[in-house]
């Protein structure tokens, strides 16, 4: 059942909350034994929280548009007084005093966390199996991965654990999983979702978004999550954007841009999806033009440099001083190595080296700022090619879910599979990836919508278009 | 002051890092306050804690311009960086500083002697926690354990970075304590060199003759008052000196400076440096202040110490005493000029109140107490009007300064200083003249030394109550 019908029915007092709880409970103790992913549940927590919005539906009380949703929360995204690792073990056990601004949003809307969701340590990874807790599975086939790094709140949703979860997206965290686990998934504009509580990976890059078994359901939780906070300097001071209401105002008259290059190195069926997304869009009336933006190809490797670069500054903090773990040894600086060693993994660790590196003193002005030049030429392109096109359509990723320890040991292929989603991270736009078919083997495929910033509620309208003319 | 033998000369750059006296931290909503239970002034923010983030504190960049203004600064769009390395004081483990865009440019501060000193920068940054080493050592190297207090963690700081522009230690001090009272007057800091808010470190280089390149410098480090800062720099360009004399070179270092025994040594070589791998603050969107907001604060800003000197040089007259020249410097220092001004201003005369101000009220307000400038004005205008007399002025200024204020004729009263009147003192010298015969006789006859005598014997009696002068007019008077 939708999220949307969810909170309409509990409001109206047609269902209640703690029904609703109970059934999410049964399906997490159903499959997440196999699938893993969630991370932690708080059952009774959510049994209570419900409880609390029956009670204000019975006294009458307004009880916000997500009331009694179940949703599931990544591990990166701080809950107060409850476990959150962002999947490492050097911040095991870590519970922050304070509350992540879309918590605090989610819970003012009525809904209720029901579990805290896998991830790739500190969302470094595309398939979640860079997790301290292991692997999430694909729920679809549990031989595949999820996608990642956001890997345990697309199988939760897509395994239909959850209507609802949120996910955070970097390079392509929240869509590669979308399209893996074949739900819909959103990476807002930069600045539109608060980041306060959520902990950094790269901080010009990061941006949390939802999870949604539709569009619609995506487009509700936007709402809720979306809108000025005060607590993040990067927080774009506009209105909380209306995005339900204008979803089945349709693409007449919009120019789309199928772009070439978020195309090629796909594979066939996947091409083929693009391809009929676009007649979908052309049939609703949308004007398909080909398009090519050469520059997205130097997204990858401006990303493995500024995404490192930051990141090796915001992880320098896990010490061993304050919290988390901590391995003594005989003075401050070797219980700092000694702590780091053990505490981040083999990945982590590899892009902290390669980021520290790229900030060094002799070769920042051939790495970072050199990124720098490619990101700022990459805006440059994107913002002429949104002079001639409204939206641009292309593949979320380049295959659909791999099997799971297949690129393990190979960090360049796994960096490949987000190819197509980094760019819009690097210009901090929005894109959506919404589900667009199976291949041959009943894998989901994700095709990707990308707009210009802010341009939320038109990406919502024509991923519509698509999931209504899939249906 | 120790002299650098034959044609040896030093150069100096001092880096002087203030708190700002906001209300609050520079990145979140904790007091800016000082001492404290440890880690009871914290919060997410100002802890570094995971998925926490920083807003920028409006009044900390307020008071970083009228600093940058104060030290005529280019104030320039700016950007924070992040300066990355690990110390178990630093939360994040790395520090909100601005690298190559600071909210203040090239200015200059001209000293008292005419010498201008060129200000590089002035950049906004946050404050560190405070380690304390146990056991052991004390010193990080050898203690048994280490102790953080994040209380002072996320304070707005100013670093003001000075050109190599100067010249000897004496000079290095006058920069410093000009610097603090700029400092003062703006209102950006308190200037509490013992309490921390103003820190210097300063760079040190010796080269043979003012032609001679630039040597190799050495930064020091712990110099927490204004003699610490001509102390150490004496001995670090000595000890330069001596090793380039001797044949050796100078190693570029960081050296701590060792108060109690009086000298420097070294804290880290330069193999030991960080590389601080600044790169701009992502969770922070760059400054840039309206023209508008410039020039608000710049038309808020009050005089400046250079500027308040030469008012109280023209008040004195003609031409201003040594004595008085440096009344004023050391009241200007101090901040108290303006008690000064504020008698001038009522009419009193300057040199009187410059006196009064220089010396009893400074020693006053430095046992701590307050007082406010009207109470003062009062009571210099009741002294220059014979009310009560310098000796009793002195014990009223004192008990005001320490009670923080009150009535100066009601305190004057209490004291039993009220004037007498000229029949009780001319009733008084009578009886003292009397009492003393044959001083008289001598006193007649031209022994004016006597004066002291005479005068002493009457102050007794009437327990310093006669004016003084009234006193002498009387002695006068009878001898005819």
């Amino acid at each position: 059942m939708s999220a949307r019908r969810i909170a309409a029915e509990v409001a109206a007092g047609n269902r209640r909350a703690t029904e609703v709880v109970e059934a999410s409970l049964a399906e997490i103790s159903t499959h997440d034994g196999e699938l893993h992913a969630f991370t932690e549940v708080h059952a009774e927590a959510a049994r209570e929280a419900a409880r609390g919005i029956d009670a204000a539906v019975a006294e009458g009380r307004d009880v916000g548009p997500l009331a009694g949703v179940p949703i599931g929360v990544k591990d990166n995204i701080c809950q107060r007084g409850r476990v959150t690792s962002c999947a490492s073990k050097i911040l095991d056990g870590w519970r922050p005093p304070y509350d992540a601004t879309v918590v605090r949003s989610l819970e003012a809307a009525g809904a209720i966390i029901i579990g805290t969701t896998n991830m790739d340590e500190f969302a470094m990874g595309s398939s979640t199996e860079n997790s301290a807790y292991g692997p999430t599975k694909n729920p679809v086939d549990h031989s595949k991965v999820p996608g990642g790094s956001s890997g345990g709140s697309a199988a939760a949703v897509g395994a239909g654990m959850v209507p609802l979860s949120l996910g955070s997206d970097t390079g392509g965290s929240i869509r590669q999983p979308a399209a893996f686990c074949g739900v819909v998934g959103v990476k807002p504009t930069y600045g539109l979702v608060s980041r306060y509580g959520l902990v950094a990976f790269a901080s010009s890059l990061d941006q949390v978004g939802p999870f949604a078994q539709s569009v619609e359901d995506a487009a509700l939780l936007l709402e809720v999550i979306a809108g000025h906070d005060p607590l993040d300097s990067t927080s774009l001071d506009v209105p909380a954007p209306m995005l339900v209401d204008r979803l089945d105002d349709g693409v007449g008259g919009l120019r789309v841009g199928l772009c070439r290059d978020l195309i090629e190195g796909a594979s066939p069926e996947i091409t083929a999806a693009v391809t009929a997304s676009a007649e979908l869009l052309a049939a609703a009336g949308a004007e398909i033009v080909e398009m090519s933006i050469p520059e997205l190809h130097y997204g990858l490797s401006a990303y493995y440099l500024i995404a490192p670069a930051e990141a090796s500054s915001n992880l320098a903090r896990y010490d061993g001083v304050r919290y988390g773990l901590r391995v003594d040894a005989a003075n401050v600086a070797e219980m700092n190595a000694a702590s780091r060693t053990a505490g981040f993994g083999d990945e982590v660790k590899r892009r902290i080296m390669l980021g520290t590196y790229a900030l060094s003193a002799g070769y920042y002005d051939a790495y970072y700022a050199q990124a720098q030049r490619t990101r700022t030429l990459i805006i440059n392109a994107f913002a002429d090619a949104y002079r001639s096109v409204d939206l641009i359509l292309g593949a979320t990723t380049p295959t659909t879910a791999f099997g799971l320890g297949a690129k393990v040991s190979d960090p360049m292929e796994m960096y490949l599979s987000d190819v197509f989603t980094i760019p819009t991270n690097l210009a901090g736009h929005p894109a959506i990836s919404v589900p667009a078919g199976s291949d041959a083997a009943g894998l989901p495929i994700g095709v990707q919508l990308l707009g210009p910033a802010l341009s939320e509620e038109r990406l919502l309208r024509a991923a519509a278009v698509i999931e209504k003319g899939r249906s | 002051m120790a002299e650098l033998p034959d044609d040896w000369e030093m150069v100096v750059g001092l880096e002087v890092h203030t708190e700002l006296a906001t209300a609050t931290k520079l990145f979140c909503g904790c007091a800016n306050a000082f001492g404290g239970e440890p880690n009871t002034n914290v919060c997410p923010v100002c802890l570094g804690l995971p998925g926490s983030l920083p807003v920028l504190n409006e009044k900390a960049v307020e008071l970083a311009i009228r600093i940058g203004l104060a030290l005529h600064c280019q104030i320039a769009p700016s950007v924070f960086a992040r300066k990355n390395y690990f110390y178990p004081d630093q939360p994040k483990d790395y520090q909100i500083s601005q690298y190559d865009k600071p909210i203040n440019g090239i200015g200059h501060l001209d000293l008292p002697d005419g010498t201008r000193v060129l200000v590089e920068r002035a950049h906004m940054e946050e404050d560190t926690g405070k380690t304390t080493h146990l056991g052991g050592t004390g010193r990080i190297h050898g203690a048994d354990e280490s102790i953080v207090d994040y209380n002072r963690a996320g304070v707005p700081l100013v670093e003001i970075v000075s050109g190599p522009d100067i010249r000897s230690a004496e000079q290095a001090r006058r920069y410093a304590a000009e610097l603090r009272s700029i400092l003062i007057a703006t209102g950006a800091s308190d200037g509490r060199m013992e309490e921390g808010s103003m820190r210097v470190d300063a760079n040190v280089s010796v080269r043979r003759g003012p032609d001679a390149p630039f040597g190799t410098r050495c930064e020091i480090k712990n110099l927490n008052s204004l003699r610490s800062v001509q102390r150490a720099i004496d001995h670090e360009a000595l000890r330069q000196v001596m090793l380039l004399e001797d044949g050796q070179a100078i190693v570029q270092e960081t050296r701590h400076w060792d108060e109690d025994a009086g000298r420097t040594q070294t804290l880290r070589s330069k193999e030991e440096a960080y590389d601080y791998r600044y790169f701009p603050e992502p969770d922070l969107v760059p400054l840039a202040p309206s023209d508008e907001q410039i020039d608000a604060i710049r038309a808020s800003l009050p005089a400046m110490p250079a500027e308040r000197r030469r008012t109280l040089v023209a008040l004195m007259g003609e031409q201003a005493t040594e004595s008085q020249a440096d009344q004023i410097a050391s009241v200007v220092d101090q901040g108290i000029d303006r008690y000064v001004m504020a008698a001038a201003a009522a009419g009193v005369a300057a040199p009187l109140a410059l006196a009064r101000v220089a010396n009893e009220l400074a020693g006053a307000l430095s046992d701590g107490g307050h007082l406010d400038e009207d109470t003062m004005v009062v009571l210099l205008q009741m002294e220059e009007a014979g009310e009560v007399s310098a000796t009793q002025s002195k014990a009223v200024l004192a008990d005001l300064v320490a009670d923080g204020g009150g009535d100066p004729r009601a305190v004057a009263k209490t004291k039993g200083f009220e004037q007498m009147d000229a029949g009780a003192l001319d009733a008084v010298l009578d009886a003292v003249i009397a009492e003393n015969p044959d001083a008289w006789q001598r006193y007649v006859e031209g022994d004016d030394k006597l004066t002291g005598f005479f005068t002493g014997k009457v102050m007794a009696a009437t327990k310093g109550q006669a004016d003084g002068k009234a006193v002498n007019a009387g002695l006068r008077q009878r001898r005819g």
